[in-house]
This record gives C-alpha cells, sequence and structure tokens, in this order.
C-alpha cells in the first residue's frame, strides 16, 4: 500500500511555526522529518514518523504556496487563497525576511549582482547555513533593494510600506540597501571583529547625516546616495591639519579639557596630531568613490587600531572625540563649523559603535 | 456466528435488484445547443421582464502577466448574463486595472434570473491575436431574489481559471430590481428560500413543515460530447461548470415551484447531488423538506402558544402515551430488531423486480404498525396512532431531511431503515423527460416507506440519498430513521415558542457522573415536569427511545425492557439512528465516534453479471458492517448510534463499506452487555487460554472505554421511580458493582446464561482477525473527542476557536488479488485510523477539543486505487469551567438556540464600535501580543471581520491601507469567513441568512509535476474553492458558512502524461452572526443611547 496524495486543508491556514523555521532554514521535508524526530515531537505527541511526515509535508507544500505572495507582503495581506489571522501573517512575513547574521556578515556592502548570487556556495560552505536559505535571503535583500532603490522618501518607511516589517527589520533592511548601493567594504579581516548591528547603526547615521536626505528630503534616492556637494566640500576641512596654528591651538584645547580625565592622556597628548591628521585626511578623501567604499577599514586602520595598541578604553575614545569635535568651535580661524560637526558627529558614532574594549 | 449476532438498530435493508436492460443506443445528438439554452419547459404565458440585473466592475488586483514584453496585462472584461453581453474598456498596461465601469443593466424574467449565474470573463486585450482569457467569475444571483436578503453584492471575488487557478481578483458589485407581478402562472419560483441546514434555521420558527420535496434533472455531459475531441480542455470544463450551474439554478427553480404549491416559503434540508454518469450522462437531483418559515422578529412572536390554528385543536389527543403499562414478561429470546432481509441472499436478493420486495414488506407489516394498536391496551394508544397516521395519509412520501427537531415534534423513534439498489446505466434519451432515473429513486423511497410502516412508524426523518458509480454500474442508496412524529407540531407548529421552555433546563440533562447529581436532575425533572404540567416522558427525555411498534407484533425478534428513565414504557436494548441525538434526550457521559470499515472483491465483469455480483454481494456487507458496528459500540460501553451514515462505494474489482456514527449511551436504554468470546466447542487447553486472554482484554477494554467517556449510568433509584423490576434492578446492581472496583473484571464477564451477553464465536480464522482488529482500534488520544454529529452531547462550554477542514488521501493498492479478504479490510481500516491520527496530530495546538461532524467519504477512483475524503470542524472547549455554570450560554451555544431578542437592529453600531477596538488593538503591538501569546491564533476576533466588511466595499482600501504604518498595513481587505459544516457557530449568534451556497469547480493540470504533483495539485485546488467560498459569502455581506459540506471530490490522473482533473461540489448556507459577547455589548450601547437603526446590512454598498 503506497500513499499516492495526502493533503490537509483549513479554512484558517494551519502553520507550524517550528516547521516554518525549518523551511526557512532551507532544509528539505525529508531533513525537516528527521530534525522534528530528534527533538523528540514523537514522545511528546505519541504520532508515529508517517503522521509526522504527511504533516511537515502539508506544511511544506503550503509554504511553497506561500513563497509567492511573500514576495509581496501587500499582497499576502489582501490575497484571498489563505485565510490567515493578522498576527499569523505578520509573524509569516518578518521571520521570511530575517536574515542571518553570518549570512548578512558574508554579503553586506557587495553588490547584489548574479555573480555575487554565484558565490553563495561559498558563503552556505563557510557559514553552515543551507544554500537553499543563503538564495532566499540574497533574493529578499535583492527585492527590497530593487523595489527601494528609486524610490522618494525615507528609505525605512518605503521598506516598511512596501514590505509590512517591523521597525527593527526595517531598518536593518535600510542598512542593507545602504551599503548595497554604496559598495561599503565590510569583508576584510581587520573588519571581521565588527558585527552587523555595529555596522546597522553606522549605516544609520550616515543616512541620517551624510546623504541627500539628510538636507533635502523631496529628491530621489535621498536616503541611498551620500551627499556629494557635502564629500566634495569635505576637502575644506583640511585646514585643521595644514595650518599649523590651527593645529596646535586646537590640540591645547583639547588637552586642557582632557587632562586628569583620561587615563591615557600622555598617549593622547603625544598622538593627538597623528590621530587628527587620520581622521581629516579620510574627509578630506571620500571624494573618491573608491575611499567611500574604504570609509570603514581606514577608521579602523588609521584611528582604532592606533587607539587600541595605546589601550584606550571606549569611554577615552568617548570622551577625547566629543572635546576634539567641541574645541574646533572655539577655533575663531576656523570657518567651517556646520560641515565639521556634520561630519564629526557622524564619524564619532561609527568610531563608538566599532570599538569593541 | 452467533445467534444474537444479527440483533440491532439497523431494520430493514432490502436491495431491490433491479437490473435495467441496456437500452438500445440509438442516441442523437443533440448537439451542443444545449448548453447554450438547457432544456426547459417553456409552457404557460411567461412575464416579461420582471426584474433588471445591474452589475459594476469596479477594479482588478494581482492579475497575472499576460505580456512577457512589458511585464504588464491590458485587461478587460466581458459581462454576461444569458444572451447578452458587456464590455468594459481596457485598461492598459497594470496589473491592479481600475475600471470603474458604468452600471451594466440586463432587462431579464426572473426565471433566467433563477436559472443563469452572472458570468464575468477577465481578458487581456491583444492587438495583433486574439484576446487571451485570464479568468472567469460566475455569480449565483440567486440569493438576491429572496425579499429578506441583500439586494445587493458587492465585494472582490478570485478569477478563477480551471487550468491556472485563481489568477487575481476582481472588484464587482451586483444589484437586483425587482418587479412585483403577480403572475400566477410563472414558471419562476422566487422568494422561495433554501437551507442546507438539516434543522430548522435559527432565525426563524417553522409555521408549518410540509414535507418531502424532490425533483432531477439530467442532460449530457458536455466532457463526453463528440465536440470535446476538438475543443480546448478549458473550453470543455467551463462548459461543463456552465452546464452544472444551470442546471442546479434549475433544479432550485423547479423545486421552488413544489414548494409554492405546496404553500411553503421555503426549503429546509436541501441537498444536492451531481451524478456523474459519464456517457450516459449528467444528473442533478435534490431533495429536501418543504417548510413555512416565519422570520422570528422580536420576542413575542416567539412565545406565541403553539396552538394557533383552532381547527386543529378540535382533533388533537393529549401528547401522552400509555400511562399504563402492561407488566410485562419480556421475552428471553432473541433480542431486538432485526432487518427484514435475510440472511440467504439468494433469496431476497437475486430477485429482477423490486415491486415484489415491497409488496413482501407492505402487506404483512401495515396492519401491525396500526391496526393492532388496541391489543398493548392502551385506547389512547391506539387514538393517537390512527391521528398520526391520518395526518400522513396525504403525504406520498413522509420523509423529512431533518436532523434536528424541535423538542416534541420527535415521538418515538424506529430504528434505520435502508435500501439499495443497482441499476445498469444506459444513456438518457430524452432528457426533458427524467422518467427513468424519477422511476428508479421512487422505487426505492417506496421500499423505504414500507420498511418504516414495518417498524410502526408513519414518517421517516433525517432522510438521504446517495449514489456510487463506477462505468455503467450504478448502487443508488437511501436510508434514514423511522420515526412517528407528533402531528399536531407538524401542522402548525410554532416550534421554537413551545420549545423555550424545555430548553432552558435541557443542559443539565447533560454529564450526569455522579450519583448525587443524578438524584438532583430527577427531581428537578419531576418538579418541572409537573410545574408545567407536561408528561413524564416527554419531559424526562426518554420517549423517543419508547418502541413505536407493537411489542406481541414485533418486526424482528427484539429484546426489549421498560425504560430506564421513566420506567412506563418498553424499550430495545439498543437504537441505530441517522439524526442527532434530540435536545431533550438525557444522556450519559460522552460519545465517540465509531466506524466499521469493509473490503469485498469482486471479480471484473461487465454488464448485466456485474451488476447481479454487486447485488449479490451487498447483504453480506450490510450484514458484517452492522456486526462491526454493533461490536464496536458494546466495546465502548454505549447503547446507541447517532447519525449513522452507510456508504458503499463501488469499483472495478472491489466494493467498499464504511459506516460512521457517533456512539452514545442513552440514560433510558439498558447497559450493555459484555462480549462474550466463545471458542470452537471441541478445545484443547492452550486455546482455552488463548480464549481467556482476549475474553480478558475485551473485558479490560470495555472497562477502560467506560472511563474515558464517562460512562457512569445512574444507580437506578427505584423507591423514587416506583414500579421496580426485578429483573433490571439486578442488572444495574451488577454494573454499578463493575464500576465501583475496575478490576473487578469477574463482574462484568456475563455468562453464557445472561440474556445480554453478546457472544462472539471463534470458530475459524476470520473471527480471530476480526477480534484483533476490534482489539487494535486506536483511542482517541487524550484531549479530543470525535464524533459525526453535529456536537457532542456532555460538552457544553464551547469556545469560539474553530477549524474547518478537508483532507484527501489516496492509496494504491498492490496486487490487489493477492490481498486476502482480511487483508484487505485491514488495509483499508490502517487507512482511515491513519487519517484520523494525523488529524489529531495537526489539531493538538486546539487541545481540549472536539472534531464535530467528521464527514468521510470513500471512492474507487481506480483499480486500485482507494480515495477516502474527510471534512470535520475541530471546536475547542473550556476544561475547567462544569457545564452548570455556563447553563445560560448553552442553550444557545448548542443547538437549541432560541432567537428571540431584538439584537439584529444593532450591526450598524457594532460594525462602528467594532471598528474603534480594531484599530486600538492594531496600533499597539503590545495588545496584539498578547493575543497571539494566550493561544488564541486561530481565534478571529469580530472585529476583524466588521472592520473588513466596511472596507472591502471601496477597491481604495487597499491604497488607503498602504499609507498606515506597518502594523497597520495588516487591515487587510479581506473579511474573515468562518467556515462550518455545523448549523450554528458556537459563542455566537446568527442573525441573518444570506443565501445558499452551491458552487461546482472543476481544475484541471497539464504540468502536473511543476505544480507539485497530484498533492500539491489537489491541495492548491482545494484552498482555491475555499477561497471561492468565502468570496462570495463575504460579498453578500456574510461571515460564515453553516452547514458546509463537501458534496463530491472526483479525483483522476494520469501522471504519465503529466495530467490530473478534479471535480469539486460544495454547499452551505452563508450568514452573518456576531460574537455573543458583542450582542451583549452592543445592546447595552445601543440601549443606553437609544439608538434605533433599522438597517441589518450596513456594511453592504449598494
Amino acid at each position: 500500500m503506497a500513499v499516492e496524495l495526502d493533503v490537509f486543508v483549513g479554512n484558517t491556514t494551519l502553520i507550524d511555526e517550528d516547521v516554518y523555521q525549518l523551511w526557512l532554514d532551507g532544509y528539505s521535508a525529508g531533513d525537516a522529518v528527521a530534525i522534528r524526530i530528534k527533538r523528540g515531537i514523537l514522545e511528546q505527541t505519541g504520532a508515529s514518523p508517517d503522521v509526522l511526515e504527511s504533516d511537515t509535508m502539508d506544511h511544506y507544500r503550503t509554504f511553497q504556496m506561500l513563497e509567492r505572495l511573500l514576495h509581496s507582503p501587500p499582497k499576502l495581506i489582501n490575497q484571498l487563497l489563505f485565510q490567515t489571522p493578522p498576527s499569523m501573517q505578520s509573524m509569516l512575513i518578518e521571520k521570511y525576511y530575517t536574515f542571518d547574521e553570518p549570512f548578512v556578515r558574508e554579503v553586506l556592502g557587495k553588490k547584489l549582482s548574479k555573480g555575487t548570487k554565484k558565490d553563495l556556495d561559498d558563503v552556505s560552505a563557510k557559514t553552515g547555513i543551507t544554500l537553499k536559505s543563503c538564495r532566499r535571503q540574497f533574493d529578499n535583500f535583492k527585492r527590497v533593494f530593487k523595489v527601494v532603490e528609486e524610490m522618494k522618501g525615507p528609505l525605512v518607511e518605503n521598506i516598511q510600506q512596501n514590505f509590512l516589517l517591523s521597525d527593527q527589520l526595517a531598518g536593518d533592511y535600510a542598512a542593507v540597501v545602504f551599503f548595497a548601493n554604496n559598495r561599503f567594504e565590510t569583508g576584510k579581516r581587520k573588519l571581521q571583529y565588527l558585527t552587523f548591528e555595529d555596522f546597522a547603526l553606522c549605516a544609520e547615521q550616515l543616512i541620517q547625516n551624510w546623504t541627500l536626505g539628510a538636507v533635502d528630503s523631496n529628491v530621489d534616492d535621498m536616503d541611498v546616495d551620500l551627499d556629494r556637494e557635502f564629500l566634495q566640500d569635505l576637502k575644506d576641512l583640511k585646514v585643521l591639519i595644514t595650518d599649523k596654528d590651527l593645529l596646535d591651538q586646537h590640540k591645547s584645547l583639547v588637552c586642557t579639557a582632557l587632562r586628569g580625565k583620561v587615563s591615557i592622556f600622555n598617549e593622547m597628548e603625544t598622538n593627538f596630531k597623528n590621530l587628527s591628521r587620520a581622521l581629516i585626511n579620510i574627509a578630506a578623501k571620500l571624494i573618491h568613490t573608491k575611499d567611500v567604499r574604504d570609509l570603514f577599514i581606514d577608521l579602523v586602520e588609521k584611528y582604532i587600531e592606533p587607539c587600541k595598541s595605546d589601550h584606550w578604553t571606549s569611554s577615552d575614545v568617548g570622551a577625547f572625540l566629543t572635546q576634539y569635535t567641541n574645541a574646533a568651535r572655539a577655533l575663531d580661524a576656523f570657518k567651517h563649523q556646520a560641515l565639521w560637526e556634520r561630519y564629526m558627529c557622524t564619524v564619532k558614532s561609527c568610531i563608538l559603535k566599532m570599538y569593541h574594549d | 456466528m452467533g445467534e444474537d449476532a444479527d440483533r440491532g438498530g439497523v431494520s430493514s435493508v432490502g436491495v431491490a435488484a433491479c437490473i435495467q436492460r441496456p437500452g438500445s443506443y440509438s442516441f442523437l445528438f443533440c448537439g451542443p445547443w444545449r448548453l447554450v439554452q438547457p432544456c426547459r419547459q417553456s409552457t404557460g404565458p411567461r412575464a416579461t421582464m420582471p426584474g433588471k440585473l445591474k452589475a459594476r466592475i469596479v477594479a482588478g488586483r494581482h492579475l497575472p502577466v499576460m505580456d512577457r514584453a512589458s511585464d504588464l496585462t491590458d485587461a478587460f472584461v466581458e459581462v454576461k448574463f444569458g444572451n447578452t453581453t458587456f464590455k468594459t474598456d481596457v485598461y492598459h498596461k497594470s496589473l491592479n486595472p481600475q475600471w470603474n465601469s458604468e452600471w451594466f443593466k440586463f432587462e431579464v424574467d426572473d426565471e433566467d434570473l433563477q436559472d443563469e449565474p452572472l458570468q464575468i470573463t477577465v481578458l487581456d486585450h491583444d492587438t495583433y491575436s486574439a484576446n487571451d482569457a485570464i479568468g472567469k467569475v460566475y455569480i449565483d444571483i440567486d440569493p438576491l431574489l429572496s425579499n429578506e436578503a441583500a439586494a445587493s453584492l458587492s465585494g472582490w471575488f478570485p478569477i478563477y481559471d480551471t487550468i491556472h487557478g485563481i489568477r487575481g481578483e476582481i472588484n464587482v458589485m451586483v444589484k437586483v430590481d425587482l418587479f412585483n407581478d403577480l403572475n400566477r402562472f410563472r414558471q419562476s419560483s422566487c422568494g422561495v428560500k433554501f437551507f442546507c441546514t438539516t434543522s430548522i434555521p435559527k432565525c426563524y420558527k417553522a409555521v408549518t413543515i410540509h414535507g418531502f420535496v424532490e425533483e432531477l434533472v439530467v442532460n449530457e455531459d458536455p466532457e463526453y460530447q463528440w465536440i470535446d475531441r476538438i475543443r480546448t480542455p478549458r473550453a470543455s470544463n467551463e462548459a461543463r461548470q456552465r452546464l452544472i450551474s444551470l442546471m442546479s439554478g434549475e433544479l432550485q427553480r423547479k423545486i421552488g415551484l413544489k414548494v409554492l404549491e405546496m404553500g411553503g416559503n421555503a426549503v429546509v434540508g436541501y441537498l444536492q447531488c451531481f451524478d456523474l454518469e459519464g456517457e450516459s450522462g449528467l444528473v442533478v437531483r435534490a431533495i429536501g423538506t418543504a417548510c413555512t418559515l416565519d422570520k422570528l422578529s422580536n420576542a413575542a412572536t416567539s412565545f406565541l402558544p403553539p396552538c394557533s390554528s383552532p381547527s386543529k385543536d378540535l382533533k388533537e389527543v393529549p401528547f401522552s402515551e400509555d400511562p399504563n403499562p402492561v407488566t410485562h414478561s419480556s421475552g428471553p429470546s432473541t433480542p431486538l430488531k432485526n432487518q427484514t432481509y435475510s440472511f440467504s441472499p439468494s433469496k431476497s436478493y437475486s430477485r429482477q423486480s423490486s415491486s415484489s420486495d415491497t409488496d413482501l414488506s407492505l402487506t404483512p407489516k401495515t396492519g401491525m404498525g396500526s391496526g393492532s394498536g388496541g391489543k398493548d391496551g392502551g385506547p389512547l394508544k391506539a387514538l393517537y396512532r390512527q391521528q398520526t397516521q391520518s395526518a400522513f395519509e396525504h403525504r406520498e412520501f413522509p420523509f423529512f431531511t431533518l436532523t434536528t427537531f424541535p423538542p416534541g415534534f420527535l415521538v418515538h423513534v424506529g430504528g434505520v431503515v435502508s435500501a439499495r439498489s443497482v441499476k445498469l446505466l444506459d444513456r438518457i434519451h430524452n432528457p426533458d423527460e427524467p422518467e427513468t432515473r424519477d422511476a428508479w429513486w421512487a422505487e426505492i423511497r417506496q421500499e423505504i416507506k414500507s420498511h418504516g410502516k414495518a417498524l410502526g412508524c408513519h414518517a421517516v426523518v433525517g432522510y438521504s440519498e446517495s449514489t456510487s458509480i463506477c462505468e455503467e454500474v450504478c448502487i443508488l442508496s437511501a436510508s434514514g430513521t423511522a420515526a412517528v412524529l407528533n402531528p399536531k407540531m407538524l401542522q402548525d407548529c410554532s416550534m421554537e415558542g413551545c420549545s423555550e421552555h424545555r430548553l432552558s433546563r435541557q443542559p443539565s440533562f447533560f454529564s450526569t457522573g455522579s450519583e448525587k447529581g443524578e438524584f438532583d436532575f430527577f427531581l428537578q425533572c419531576q418538579d418541572s415536569a409537573s410545574l408545567l404540567g407536561l408528561d413524564d416522558a416527554s419531559s424526562l427525555g426518554c420517549s423517543f427511545c419508547h418502541i413505536p411498534y407493537d411489542e406481541l407484533n414485533m418486526p424482528f425478534p427484539a429484546h426489549l425492557t421498560y425504560c430506564y428513565v421513566c420506567r412506563k414504557q418498553k424499550v430495545p436494548d439498543v437504537l441505530f439512528t441517522t439524526i442527532e441525538p434530540p435536545l431533550e434526550a438525557a444522556i450519559t457521559g460522552k460519545g465517540c465516534l465509531i466506524q466499521a470499515r469493509l473490503c469485498r472483491q469482486k471479480k471484473k465483469t461487465q454488464g448485466e453479471a456485474n451488476a447481479t455480483a454487486i447485488s449479490n454481494l451487498l447483504p453480506f456487507m450490510e450484514y458484517e458492517l452492522h456486526t462491526q458496528l454493533m461490536n464496536k459500540l458494546k466495546l465502548r460501553g454505549m447503547n446507541a448510534l447517532f447519525g449513522l451514515r452507510i456508504q458503499i462505494a463501488v469499483g472495478e474489482n472491489m466494493l467498499m463499506g464504511l459506516a460512521s456514527a457517533t456512539g452514545l449511551y442513552v440514560t433510558a436504554l439498558p447497559a450493555p452487555g459484555g462480549i462474550q468470546v466463545a471458542g470452537k466447542t471441541p478445545s484443547d487447553s492452550s486455546y482455552d487460554q488463548h480464549i481467556a486472554n482476549i475474553q480478558k482484554k475485551i473485558n479490560d477494554l470495555i472497562v477502560k472505554n467506560r472511563e474515558i467517556y464517562e460512562i457512569n449510568p445512574p444507580e437506578i433509584l427505584d423507591e423514587l421511580l416506583g414500579s421496580p423490576i426485578p429483573e433490571t434492578r439486578q442488572r444495574s446492581r451488577l454494573f454499578r458493582s463493575h464500576s465501583e472496583s475496575s478490576d473487578d473484571v469477574p463482574e462484568l464477564d456475563l455468562s453464557h446464561g445472561k440474556k445480554d451477553a453478546f457472544v462472539l464465536e471463534i470458530d475459524d480464522t476470520d473471527a480471530v482477525e476480526d477480534i484483533q482488529s476490534l482489539l487494535t482500534d486506536a483511542s482517541t488520544p487524550s484531549g479530543f473527542y470525535s464524533c459525526n454529529t453535529e456536537v457532542m452531547p456532555g460538552i457544553n462550554n464551547w469556545t469560539s476557536d474553530l477549524q474547518m477542514f478537508t483532507s484527501v488521501r489516496v492509496f494504491r493498492l498492490n496486487n490487489v488479488t493477492s490481498l486476502t479478504s482480511q487483508g484487505l479490510n485491514k488495509t483499508f481500516s490502517d487507512v482511515c485510523e491513519n487519517l484520523l491520527k494525523t488529524l489529531y496530530f495537526k489539531l493538538r495546538s486546539m487541545v481540549p477539543c472536539c472534531l464535530c461532524h467528521v464527514n468521510f467519504n470513500v471512492a474507487l477512483p481506480e483499480d486500485e486505487l482507494i480515495q477516502v475524503a474527510v471534512t470535520a470542524v475541530a471546536l475547542t472547549f473550556d476544561k475547567d469551567q462544569t457545564p452548570y455554570i455556563k447553563v445560560g450560554t448553552d442553550k444557545t451555544l448548542s443547538r437549541a438556540s432560541a432567537e428571540n431578542e431584538e439584537q439584529l437592529q444593532f450591526t450598524l453600531e457594532l460594525c462602528m464600535e467594532s471598528q474603534a477596538t480594531q484599530s486600538t488593538a492594531l496600533f499597539s503591538p503590545a495588545k496584539a501580543a498578547d493575543i497571539s501569546e494566550s493561544g488564541h491564533l486561530q481565534a478571529v476576533s469580530p472585529a476583524i471581520q466588521t472592520v473588513a466588511s466596511l472596507d472591502k466595499a471601496s477597491p481604495l482600501a487597499e491604497a488607503h491601507a498602504r499609507h498606515r504604518s506597518p502594523i497597520s498595513c495588516a487591515t487587510s481587505t479581506v473579511t474573515v469567513v468562518e467556515m462550518t459544516p455545523l448549523s450554528f457557530i458556537p459563542g455566537a449568534k446568527i442573525i441573518k441568512y444570506l443565501g445558499i451556497i452551491n458552487m461546482f469547480f472543476i481544475r484541471e493540470t497539464t504540468s502536473l509535476r511543476e505544480e507539485g504533483g497530484v498533492s500539491g495539485f489537489l491541495h492548491a485546488f482545494i484552498a482555491e474553492v475555499f477561497a471561492m467560498v468565502r468570496a462570495h459569502v463575504a460579498a453578500l455581506g456574510g461571515n460564515a458558512v453553516v452547514s458546509y459540506i463537501m458534496k463530491q471530490c472526483v479525483f483522476m490522473e494520469n501522471p504519465n502524461k503529466n495530467q490530473a482533473q478534479c471535480l469539486i461540489n460544495v454547499s452551505g448556507d452563508a450568514v452573518n452572526f456576531v460574537k455573543e459577547s458583542d450582542v451583549e455589548y452592543a445592546s447595552t450601547q445601543a440601549q443606553g443611547s437609544g439608538l434605533q437603526a433599522g438597517n441589518g446590512s450596513g456594511d453592504i454598498v449598494a
């Protein structure tokens, strides 16, 4: 006796969250059955393996049919085929678009192209995430990217409206889109210690302060592209290191403010000029797209690593950057206060996030 | 077989083996024109243009990409009714077109309105080639024709294509303006309401129940016409869908005319079926119960005195039984209720004509049923019988498709009557005169009627008909429950009104577990009975068990005892019925689903030889199914079956029988005896040991089952009841002692001498296996109950969670011929058991829950394939609360809902109110989380439903939703629609019936593998059918389908060609309900503000 056909259809679509997760993780129906058995479901429920297999297959079929709709969440909400409570719909969408940390760290900042997709088997081998799951996550990135790429209005809101994600997840997708669009380098060995969360916060800062949207909220791509004019102007900050008087003045102001307040005062004093030069050179170079891509590696190499080697704590870094930014205001000869603030506030937030004790 | 093995409730199984000779095949092609204008009588003057149908196409969404180049679609819509077609403009380059068309107006006569569906076709405009069809929507106009229902419908409908399935949605508005013409000769029956529900619908009261209506229409099946060879599968499927839609419209109209003739205004328990006879044609047939219903508008009408017709009052006799029971020594011989057929099949089954059979059974039994009434000493009883008989004389078939009755309506139940007949199909020569099929059914009904009479009953209730077709052989089956009805109630029954008092104490009958409780129960009943001045028997809820036939002249050997409740009337020891447990019935403990399953091989033959072979097999199958049911019933310690449904499916080389019923312990009937295993007579000690082991297992199981189902029958308080009967007291003692100490097995072991021991003889290996299978039937997992009736007696505190589902399985048997008949049985039994186990596993999150109305359908689609389809609803209930606390709500929760409040006026406020609550819930995620945490994921809040229905009329709602924050986007435009096979929704009040849903769909694929194989294909199709049903209900302004049934699911596959086809036919009643909690809230709100809103359907935008 062989089962030729076996289906179960509920008026309210039955969704088992555990099975959904297994499906999302890219396991085949057979693997999913094995995993469920391993987790002890047979003992808990007294079911037999064939019952479990039948149940798993039903769920997998349902998910396959739902997947088409999940590609466009507003469709899922308004479709008539699957009757599901709103809370269940939100869960389905949220989980479908949730991505794995190891995966996103591999792909973040890469062009979402066919070439990258071809390399996913390497990503899968490296991260231990199934290729199927990698593909889903990659396709999600690409889909979101394509939809919001050329849209007016705030990036996070656009993502929320078109994909009905939670604030948190929409923010993460904004970071992914922003990084992919600007192709920031995140994969170098020196950046490996950074988490996606670190980058997501940096992305948020950059979007808020350095994009077109930061100055004009009614332009295309406002949150996706950096403000070219701003980057152009950043070279004007060079005066802070090229003008010897300004540099000394700046240093003495910072040193006065920090004396006795940081443990690494001496190291700071000796290194001040190097650090200042590093930060301002990074700013001045941002006019070149290549250097924009290297922003994070530059921050790590030129600033974070020297501080690390001198055993700065993150509060030291925070104190220094605050004073370093504020002190420039007192420099009468320095005329680019607004530009300075816009640059330094963002860089400060990024460095603080990236500086792990 | 033991001498006792044949007793039981299936009283009669007559198989009329009338074999129709294959007629001459001089068939004339009538051509495809019939599809356009199907058989219709054109006699009588016809009203011209009594109505105007208006349709407007608003918008589409989620359309498929039809132009690969642009990834877009240039869609337009054709709207067709009858022979008139309108078109919208082409909406270029969009997957979400906004046509916003004008109102297309069709001037039509009402006959067309009833027969024809509105046909909406969505097409993709193509400048250079033919326009491509995207899909269609058929809208049944009939629900709009009743003067009570909504005059318009509006909403999103799935665009359906028989090859591709659902392809986007379309927003349509439809209105009907009926001109009130008084043409007496009209062909239409507009305004007659149809209900699938097999009880008096909740917001109505029955003024009169007129009786049985039936009709059938036949046609050629387009699938088998010559033209089918040259047209596409799509065209063929659409022709078939349209034809069936037309035929069911016509059928409904004809039945409606019959109802009008009878003076009724509604059909309740309407059951329409299709017989796909293949080459020989397509039959659409329907049965139902004609009624005159009155809408319950306020409390006053529902409390009208029951007897409103003075002329009838004079004739009425007290609704009572003989009050002086003759003490009677019940014969210790063979007990109760036998089939009327003898077990020598050659004698009664090979007869070539059914008429002689009918005569045979008629002659001796009619006399017994009425004439001998005087003999048992009760003159009143005799008078009563005569009265009831006169009330039924004018009815050709005193049949009722109802399964639930107002208390007092059902006086006595005799037992199950059934009849089957094997026929050879031949071409239907003249579709306009479907006499052959009519004659076949008339014959069977006659048989049923005579069987009913044999049981001393003048009526058959819970009546249904079915067919099973394989190639040219067709088995027609009919079954029902012979019963005696209260004639007074038939004539003028203000039923709901008179039922109020009795219902109010109904819940206390259930779950009588402890002796203490039982004591109270008796006292209470006696009190209330005397207060109400009602007859003891009727108020005690035992009268329906009292035998309707004459005990001195019984139609079959039966074992009678005095009723265990009233102690006055005789009752059988087992009762089988096809109806729901009567509301007033006193029931001990809980019940369970009991199934008997059977496979029989037969030789592959043709024509008459085949029909004869089947006819010969049928009685054996009926007998075996019956024995199985009996064994399983006793094994569970129960004594009655309700909702019995025996299905016989015929295949090429097999016959399959599946009997399903809900076993219960009816308090009025005696406790069932045990099962006694007897070995063959010359035996050795090891064999005896084996027998003893089996016996012990059986006894243990009975004890265990009694615990599971809480069957602790009351200790009979003889002093309280008077008239002690020594014999029964002894038995109750025996029973009690065993329930006190379950270890005390020997007490249960009813020895040979005891007459109620049920003896199973193990004289061959077959019997051993039978017993093994009896013992291996898996029990329901804890937390679950199952039944095939509407609800489980003993569970009253239902919560509002419900999950309707359909599960289909197809099994391939390898080498059928090599299997023994026992092996085959076991396989089939395993199939059913496994299916049930899967259901329990899938629904485990709903525990504690009860699978209600579990409806199995078996078919043998091909040589070695068995198809089993199950539709049921899982209802959760509250375990902690005792029924006594919830008595107040139980009344409305369970079947006994009494609709007499004014609440339906407040729908409008309710919508507003719930919208407010809904939006607050949506904007606070914490609250949403709460809801999901507490495990109510299945629960659909009414607020969502009403909000959605407010939104749905406007296609702008979607765009509107987009601009809200993400969580609020979850307010979709989709109305949540509950579907349930039950006639009610727990925790809710049905406020309006919106019309019958009767839909037929065909789905075909030529890319089976790509669609996920047969399972993927069918899974998607069933989901699509559900979606289309929901969309139609929502468009009518409803939020639920009750009495939903999947009547047919015909699946055919050809994996080699990568093809499959499936036909599904579903029906139900579209309703609008409000949750009970909301009703209370809304009514207090409305009273406070003093608002009066007359519009009950505020969510319909006309």
